[in-house]
């Protein structure tokens, strides 16, 4: 069966450390394409770590990512990804950015553009300055820059921090939008397990605390939420 | 007016206004992203490396220029080198490589003892001194570094933003960010002939925080930074020529000026 409808992400046997913490050991994981996966796990549990590697962006001691059934080591299909990194609204403050500009750093047509600042329902605020924005209102806009490019698999790290309760409402909404109408497969990453296991379809603990030996493993077509089996 | 064409009767003030108004579209240019990426000290810091090589450059007989080029963009290199590592804050290397690059000159000058006058010209600025071959250098520099900085837009702006995120849109982040540095380097060596070594930083950095000011939109405030540029290149080379002071430092103090007119304008 996995050769012939490829993961969106298959992670086999990794394991990272950084010079001499050892973050992630021998983690196993498979995410369908279509599904909704929340990553949890305390402050330094290795998430963003996790993500990184599942993006490139650090290579692994040991194993493998699978994106799409492709060696993410080999190449990368970039324009089937798109990602939302935790440090993307830092230190922009200082500059007059335009909303547009923003998402215009994706090589992309005006039109694309528009189409995703409307899907994030901010397209009245394009030619605004984007440090005149909310937090919540800045998430929005780099979620449409990792949308403009119409991806496959969103990637999103620590999206709701610092938002209120109230934002994250119509935020969640919105992702499960995107999930279930343009079947974009989700993965997010969040410390607050209470509320994202009330929105996503599948959880994954990461946590070295809960696992003495370091050991850090899932497969997520078996292991579901307790929480969202409850609705 | 009258006066204004005595000025352009001598072919070195001629030579000055070109020099002049290239430095003052490349450098509002490299400055731009240098504020976004809060290393305004880079330029400070490959300038004075610059000393390093024009001491070189006047030890070795060759145009001081071209020694000044390949000791930045080595620099330079080192630098990105360092600052990616992650190991070492991006600041404290440029606090290490800063006085590095002033000593190493001075040393370099005590050991040839004879052409300190010849440096001082090249720490305060000596616009007036460019020669007709430093001009055609500034010039060729002047448009490799316009043309770059219009092909890789896209990318520097992207990368100066989100690192991480550049990389998933497929930017070569290294790469780019080599080709950034080194961008600054040549913009370094060129302006360090306008307005000296101590001022480069100055002239990068003013314009971009000028513009910011009273723009809204990162592409308009790199032209309006352009132009603050050119007004302030053009009247500082205007009231040096006529109040005979020196040319960098009134360059500077003409921009310095903008900045504080505009700031005070914005208030009231
Ligand atoms: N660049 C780095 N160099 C060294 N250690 C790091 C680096 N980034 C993260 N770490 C360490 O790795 C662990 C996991 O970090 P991270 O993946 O950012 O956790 P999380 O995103 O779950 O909060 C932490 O203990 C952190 O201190
Ligand atoms: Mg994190």
């Amino acid at each position: 069966m996995d050769t012939i409808i490829p993961h969106a992400i298959e992670i086999k046997n990794l394991s990272f450390s950084y010079e001499k913490e050892q973050v992630l050991t021998n983690v196993n994981c498979k995410i369908d394409v279509g599904s909704y996966v929340g990553i949890v796990g305390h402050n330094g549990s290795g998430k963003s770590t996790l993500l990184k590697l599942i993006l490139g962006i650090l290579q692994p001691d040991k194993g493998k990512v699978y994106l799409f059934g492709k060696d993410n080591s080999v190449s990368i299909e970039w324009s089937k990804i798109g990602y939302v990194s935790q440090k993307a609204g830092i230190s922009i403050s200082h500059v007059p950015i335009t909303v547009d500009e923003v998402v215009k750093m994706e090589k992309v047509s005006d039109y694309a553009v528009d189409e995703a600042l409307t899907s994030v329902h901010m397209l009245k605020f394009k030619h605004k300055l984007l440090r005149e924005l909310s937090g919540g209102q800045q998430q929005r806009i780099f979620i449409a820059r990792a949308l403009v490019k119409k991806p496959q698999l969103l990637i999103l790290d620590e999206p709701t921090v610092g938002v209120d309760v109230k934002t994250q409402e119509t935020f969640y909404e919105l992702l499960s939008r995107l999930n279930t109408e343009q079947n974009i497969t989700l993965l997010l990453v969040s410390h607050d397990l209470h509320t994202i296991s009330h929105k996503v379809k599948t959880v994954i603990q990461l946590d070295r605390k809960t696992y003495p030996y370091n050991l850090t493993s899932c497969n997520v077509n078996h292991i579901h939420s307790p929480y969202a089996a409850a609705h | 007016m009258q006066q204004l064409t005595e000025l352009f009767q001598y072919e070195f003030m001629v030579r000055a206004f070109w020099a002049g108004l290239i430095v003052a579209i490349i450098a509002p240019l490299i400055g731009s992203f240098l504020v976004v990426r809060r290393l305004s000290l880079i330029a400070d810091t490959l300038s004075h490396v610059a000393l390093t090589g024009v001491a070189i450059g006047l030890l070795l007989g060759i145009n001081p220029l071209i020694t000044t080029m390949i000791c930045t963009v080595v620099t330079a290199y080192i630098i990105e080198e360092l600052r990616s590592n992650e190991r070492i804050s991006a600041e404290s290397v440029l606090a290490m490589i800063l006085p590095g690059g002033l000593a190493m000159a001075l040393i370099l000058i005590s050991l040839a003892n004879g052409f300190n006058t010849s440096l001082i010209t090249y720490l305060f600025g000596s616009i007036t001194a460019v020669t007709q071959q430093d001009l055609w250098i500034i010039f060729g520099l002047g448009i490799g570094i316009a043309v770059i900085f219009i092909l890789f837009y896209r990318e520097f702006m992207y990368t100066s933003f989100d690192e991480e995120s550049a990389r998933t849109s497929g930017i070569p982040v290294k790469l780019i960010n080599h080709l950034f540095m080194i961008l600054i380097a040549l913009t370094v060596s060129v302006a360090m002939k306008v307005v000296g070594a101590l001022l480069i930083g100055a002239l990068m950095i003013i314009p971009v925080i000028t513009a910011m000011q009273i723009v809204q939109g990162f592409k308009k405030s790199i032209v309006v930074s352009v132009g603050v540029a050119f007004i302030s290149m053009i009247m500082g080379l205007i009231v040096s020529y006529y109040a005979n002071l020196p040319a960098g430092a009134t360059i500077v103090m003409t921009s310095i000026s903008l900045f504080a007119l505009i700031s005070i304008l914005k208030r009231i």
